[in-house]
C-alpha cells in the first residue's frame, strides 16, 4: 500500500492539487522544507512517510530505515548538528524508545531544523496502547504542532522546521491514524533551497555533562515562554468568530468533527497544542459564554487551561479513550446541553454480524511455529509483530506481549522467578529482534538463563507491509548492503545451541523445539520461511480436499488458515472442509495435520 | 444551537469488503473522480492489521466543503459492498429510507465462522438473504458480481462491475469514470475492466426500468445444490471415550492428533481425556490408535453395553 502511495506522489507535478494521504503530505512537506536527512523505523500508522520520502531523489534527501526509533532520532540529531534539516519519523510507542535521546536533545537544541513526526493511534487500530504523545512532548518541553487534514499536514511540516530553527528546539509534528490515512486535496509547492549552517563549535551547548546541562535547563524554560508567546500570533492558529453561546477550543482531527457537528460555533483552532498561548485563550474564553475543549485522548489542552483558572469543560463530555467521531462528538455536545437529543434513529435491520477479526494469512509461516509451541505446552512470552495474532483462537499460543523486544527479557524473568514448571519460550520476529532483542539475548547468555528463543525469521518487516531492514540486505532505496545473518549474531554473543529449521516442516520444527527446550541454557531456534505476501506474493501448488476421504475431524481448522472453511457436505453430523483455490498458497501445512490423508495437491488429485 | 450549515451536505459513500479485495483501490478511483470534477473530497481508511483477512472499510465524502473524514452513522448515501456479510455489517449505516445499497452476493466465510465442532453446527455466517434485505431498501442492488466477472475471464473485475452500478447512482459523466478506471487498473486489464464497467451500468439500467424485486437481485445459476444436512432431531451430543490403560503403550499419537487437544499422557504415561467437555467424539483417536486402546461411544446404550462386556 505504501509503495503504491509513493508511486502516486512521484507522478505529481509541482503545482498540482491532488488528494494525498496525510502521510504522503507530510513527506512532501519535508521535501519542500529542504530536509536533507530522514530516518525512521516502520510502525503503523507512520510507515508510509519514509517510503514516500524515498521517492524523492537521493541528492535531495538521504533517507534510511534505522534499526529502531532511538537510532533513527540519533541519526537525525547528528544531521542537525551538521547544520542541515533533519526528520525522524515514528509511531507513538516508538517515541518511548527514542525518549532518551529526545530528553537530552531538548536541552541541546538544534543547528539544522529537527522535526520528529509522531503518529498516535487513538482507538488502538494497530498498536499495543493509545498513549498521547502530547503528554510526552510536554515532559520533554518540545513544541507540538497538530494538523487537521492533509493540506495542513504539508503546511505544518514546513512550519515545524521554521519553528525549530527560530527557537533552537526540536519540534514534534503529531499526526493520528485518521489523519495519516485520510486522503484529501493538497496544494503543492517547490522545494526551498537552504544554505548550510556551519557546525556550531560550542561544547557548552552540544555536550551534555552536568555543568552544561544545568545552564541549558534554564534556557529550556526560557524557550518555553518564548514559544508560547510566539503562538499568541501564530499564523496556523485560527479564531473562527461565530455564535457566542459556546466556544470550542480544539486541534488536530477533532476540528473536523466539531465543524461537522457544530458548523456555527465559535472555534479556536490551535495550530500548536504545546505550549499554549495564554492570552489568546483568555480572550477567546471571555468572548463566549461557555468554553469547551474537544480533544482526543488525554485532557492535555483542558488541564492547562484549568491551571490558568479559566472555567472550562472537556473530558466531562468527551471520552479519554479511543478515537473521536462525528457521532461521539455529537453525543458529547448533547451531554453538555449544547445540542438537544434527536429522536434516535433505530437500526432498520437486526443483523448478527459475521465475526471477521484479523488473522494470519493463508500459508503464514508463523502458523506452524505456534502449533509446535502449543504441542509442547510452553509458557510463551510473545512480542510485537503479525505473530501476536497467534494469541487468538485457534492457535492460542501466546501468553504475554508487552513491547518491542520484551519477549526475551520477559522469559529471563519468568525463568528467574523459579516457579514456572512449563518450558519457557520467547518468540520474537526477525526485525523486532534487531530492534530491541539483541541486548536481552546478551543478558540471557550473561546471566545463564535456561530459556529457549524462537526467532521467527520471515525475511521482512511484515506487519507494516514488508519494509527492508538489515535482514534483507537491502536499504530503503533498494540498494544492496550487508546482509545480517541471525545464526552468526546468536553464536557471537555466546549462544551454544542455534539451529535453523524450515517453518513449513512441522515434524522437524517440533523435534528441534523439543531439543532446544531440553538444552540447558540459552537456545535459539530459528523458524525460517519468507513472508507469503511481502516482498513477493508466494503462490505454490494449491491444495484441495478429497471429499471422500474427509472425516470432518476439523484438525486442519486448528491451523486457523483463512483458506479453509466448511463445505456443504457432511460427515457424521459435521461439515466437511474445503480449500479456496484462489487464496491457498500451497504451504502444505494442512496435509501434515490431516489424519485421513484427505488433503492433496490440486494438480495431482 | 443551530446545526444548519451554509454548505450543501456532502455526499457520503461507504466502501466495505474483506482485506485483499480492493476496497482501497475502489475508493481511490472514486476519490480521484470527485477531485477531477472539482469537489473537495476526503477518503479515509484504516489499514495495518486490515489486510490480514479482516473487514476493511473506507469512507469517501465529497462536496463543496468536507470537514469530518468519517461518515456519521445513518448518513451514508451509498453503501458499496464487495462481500455479502460485510454489506450486512454496515447496512444500518445507510440513510434510513433513502440510501442506495449495492453489494456483491459472494460469501467469503472466515475461519472464525467455522469454529463450532458440535454435531449439527452451522457456520456462523450471516443468514440474511439478498431478498430479505432488498425488500426493505428503496434503492438496492445485489448481484453475483464475482461470478459475472469470472464469466468475463477475470474475477478481479468484479469491483469494476460494482463501480458500473455505482456510476448510475452518482452524478458524474460516464467518460470520467472510464478515463479514471483505465488509469487505475493494470494496463493489460483495461479492456476487460471497461467491459465489466459497461456490464454493471447496463445491468443497473435494466433494473431501474424494472421495479420487480427479483430483477434487482441476480444470482449465479451455477451454484451447486447443497447436500442436505443431518437430521438434527436424531442427533445427540452424547460422547463417552473409553481408554484401556493396559493396552496403551504411551506412543502419544492420539495426544498429538486430537483436533480438540483434550487428550494427555498422565503420570504413568497413559493417555487420558483431560477435558471431557471439549471432546466432540470425532473418533480420530480411535481410528489412529495402533493398539485399539480407545473406543468412542456415541450413545448411552453403546456405553452401557461396553461396560457390561
Amino acid at each position: 500500500m505504501g509503495r503504491n502511495a509513493a508511486a502516486a506522489v512521484k507522478k505529481i507535478s509541482n503545482v498540482e492539487i491532488r488528494p494525498l494521504m496525510g502521510n504522503d503530505a507530510i513527506a512532501r512537506g519535508a521535501w519542500e522544507a529542504g530536509v536533507r536527512v530522514a530516518a525512521a523505523y516502520p510502525g503503523t500508522p507512520s510507515t508510509e512517510i519514509l517510503e514516500c520520502i524515498a521517492v524523492f531523489p537521493e541528492e535531495d534527501i538521504r533517507a534510511q530505515w534505522s534499526t529502531n526509533e532511538k537510532v533513527a532520532l540519533d541519526v537525525a540529531i547528528g544531521a542537525s548538528f551538521e547544520g542541515v534539516r533533519a526528520l525522524a519519523v515514528m509511531k507513538h510507542v516508538g517515541l518511548n524508545v527514542a525518549a532518551d535521546a529526545l530528553m537530552s536533545m531538548t536541552y541541546i537544541g538544534v543547528n539544522g531544523g529537527l522535526v520528529i513526526v509522531v503518529c498516535d493511534d487513538p482507538g488502538i487500530h494497530s498498536s499495543q496502547n493509545e498513549q498521547d504523545t502530547r503528554i510526552l512532548a510536554r515532559f520533554a518541553m518540545v513544541p507540538v504542532l497538530e494538523p487537521s487534514d492533509a493540506e495542513e499536514a504539508l503546511a505544518y511540516t514546513r512550519a515545524a522546521f521554521d519553528l525549530s530553527e527560530k527557537f533552537d528546539t526540536p519540534v514534534i509534528l503529531r499526526s493520528t491514524t485518521r489523519l495519516s490515512h485520510t486522503r484529501s486535496p493538497v496544494t503543492l509547492a517547490e522545494r526551498i533551497d537552504l544554505p548550510r549552517r556551519d557546525f556550531n563549535e560550542n561544547p557548552k551547548k552540544n555536550v551534555m555533562i552536568p555543568s552544561h546541562a544545568r545552564i541549558r535547563h534554564s534556557a529550556l524554560i526560557e524557550r518555553e515562554k518564548k514559544v508560547a508567546e510566539f503562538f499568541e500570533t501564530f499564523e496556523l492558529t485560527r479564531w473562527e468568530k461565530a455564535e457566542t453561546d459556546v466556544g470550542i477550543v480544539t486541534s488536530s482531527i477533532s476540528y473536523g468533527y466539531v465543524k461537522e457537528v457544530l458548523p456555527n460555533a465559535s472555534i479556536l483552532k490551535l495550530g500548536g497544542s504545546y505550549p499554549l498561548p495564554e492570552k489568546t485563550i483568555r480572550d477567546f474564553a471571555a468572548s463566549v459564554e461557555r468554553l469547551i475543549v474537544v480533544e482526543e485522548l488525554e485532557p492535555a489542552i483542558e488541564n492547562q487551561i484549568r491551571i490558568w483558572n479559566i472555567d472550562v469543560k472537556g473530558k466531562e463530555y468527551f471520552s479519554r479513550m479511543g478515537e473521536l467521531s462525528p457521532e461521539l462528538v455529537r453525543d458529547g455536545f448533547i451531554r453538555a446541553g449544547v445540542l438537544t437529543p434527536e429522536s434516535g434513529v433505530a437500526d432498520v435491520f437486526e443483523i448478527e454480524s459475521t465475526p471477521r477479526p484479523p488473522v494470519l494469512c493463508p500459508g503464514c509461516p508463523h502458523t506452524s511455529s505456534y502449533m509446535a509451541l502449543r504441542q509442547v505446552e510452553a509458557r510463551v512470552a510473545g512480542d510485537i509483530g503479525c505473530y501476536t495474532l497467534a494469541a487468538g483462537e485457534p492457535l492460542s499460543a501466546i501468553d504475554t506481549c508487552v513491547s518491542m523486544g520484551s519477549s526475551i527479557a520477559n522469559a529471563i524473568g519468568m525463568e528467574k522467578s523459579g516457579v514456572e514448571t512449563r518450558p519457557i519460550v520467547a518468540t520474537i520476529g526477525d526485525s523486532t529482534f534487531l530492534h530491541a532483542g539483541i541486548p536481552s539475548l546478551i543478558d540471557a547468555v550473561y546471566n545463564d538463563a535456561d530459556i529457549t528463543i524462537m526467532l521467527l525469521d520471515n525475511h521482512t518487516v511484515a506487519m507494516t507491509g514488508g519494509q527492508d531492514y538489515p535482514g534483507t540486505g537491502k536499504t530503503l532505496r533498494g540498494k544492496e548492503t550487508h546482509h545480517i545473518e541471525f545464526e552468526d549474531i546468536c553464536r557471537a554473543v555466546g549462544v551454544k545451541w542455534v539451529q535453523t529449521v524450515d517453518s513449513y516442516d512441522l515434524a522437524a520444527l517440533y523435534k528441534a523445539l523439543r531439543e532446544a527446550i531440553d538444552f540447558k541454557g540459552v537456545s535459539v531456534l530459528i523458524s525460517d520461511r519468507p513472508c507469503v505476501i511481502d516482498p513477493v506474493k508466494i503462490k505454490g501448488e494449491t491444495m484441495t480436499v478429497i471429499a471422500d476421504n474427509c472425516t470432518a475431524c476439523q484438525s486442519c481448522m486448528n491451523t486457523g488458515c483463512p483458506s479453509i472453511s466448511w463445505s456443504d457436505a457432511w460427515f457424521d453430523g459435521r461439515h466437511k472442509v474445503k480449500i479456496d483455490p484462489n487464496t491457498c498458497i500451497g504451504c502444505a501445512l494442512c496435509p501434515q495435520v490431516c489424519p485421513s490423508d484427505a488433503i492433496q495437491p490440486l494438480d495431482r488429485s | 444551537m443551530d446545526t444548519k450549515t451554509k454548505y450543501k451536505e456532502p455526499v457520503n459513500v461507504l466502501v466495505v469488503g474483506v482485506g485483499g479485495q480492493g476496497v482501497i483501490m475502489v475508493s481511490k478511483v472514486l476519490a480521484t473522480i470527485c477531485q477531477e470534477r472539482g469537489y473537495q473530497v476526503k477518503q479515509s481508511e484504516v489499514h495495518g492489521m486490515a489486510k490480514r483477512g479482516g473487514g476493511v472499510f473506507s469512507h469517501v465524502r465529497y462536496g463543496e466543503q468536507v470537514f469530518s473524514p468519517t461518515i456519521p452513522k445513518g448518513s451514508t448515501d451509498v453503501l458499496l459492498a464487495l462481500e455479502w456479510a460485510e454489506a450486512l455489517r454496515w447496512v444500518n449505516h445507510l440513510k434510513p429510507g433513502e440510501g442506495t445499497f449495492i453489494s456483491d452476493t459472494q460469501h467469503i466465510v472466515p475461519p472464525f465462522a467455522c469454529r463450532n465442532r458440535k454435531r449439527g453446527a452451522e457456520a456462523g455466517y450471516s443468514r440474511e438473504t439478498p431478498d430479505q434485505i432488498l425488500s426493505r431498501i428503496k434503492d438496492g442492488f445485489a448481484l453475483d458480481a464475482t461470478g459475472m466477472a469470472r464469466e468475463l475471464g477475470n474475477e478481479r473485475a468484479a469491483n469494476t462491475i460494482l463501480l458500473g452500478i455505482l456510476s448510475t447512482a452518482l452524478e458524474f459523466p460516464e467518460d470520467t469514470w472510464r478515463d479514471v478506471i483505465s488509469r487505475f487498473v493494470p494496463p493489460k486489464t483495461v479492456d476487460i475492466n471497461l467491459q465489466a464497467f459497461d456490464q454493471g451500468r447496463e445491468w443497473a439500467r435494466t433494473v431501474h426500468e424494472n421495479s420487480d424485486l427479483a430483477a434487482r437481485h441476480r444470482r449465479s445459476e451455477k451454484l451447486a445444490p447443497a447436500v442436505p444436512g443431518p437430521d438434527r432431531d436424531e442427533m445427540s451430543d452424547f460422547v463417552q471415550l473409553d481408554i484401556n490403560p493396559d493396552w496403551c503403550k504411551s506412543c502419544d499419537i492420539c495426544v498429538k492428533m486430537c483436533p480438540e487437544r483434550c487428550l494427555k499422557l498422565d503420570d504413568r504415561l497413559k493417555a487420558v481425556l483431560t477435558e471431557p467437555d471439549r471432546c466432540t467424539g470425532c473418533r480420530i483417536c480411535e481410528w489412529l490408535c495402533p493398539d485399539f486402546a480407545i473406543t468412542v461411544h456415541r450413545t448411552p446404550e453403546a456405553a452401557q453395553a461396553a461396560v457390561r462386556v
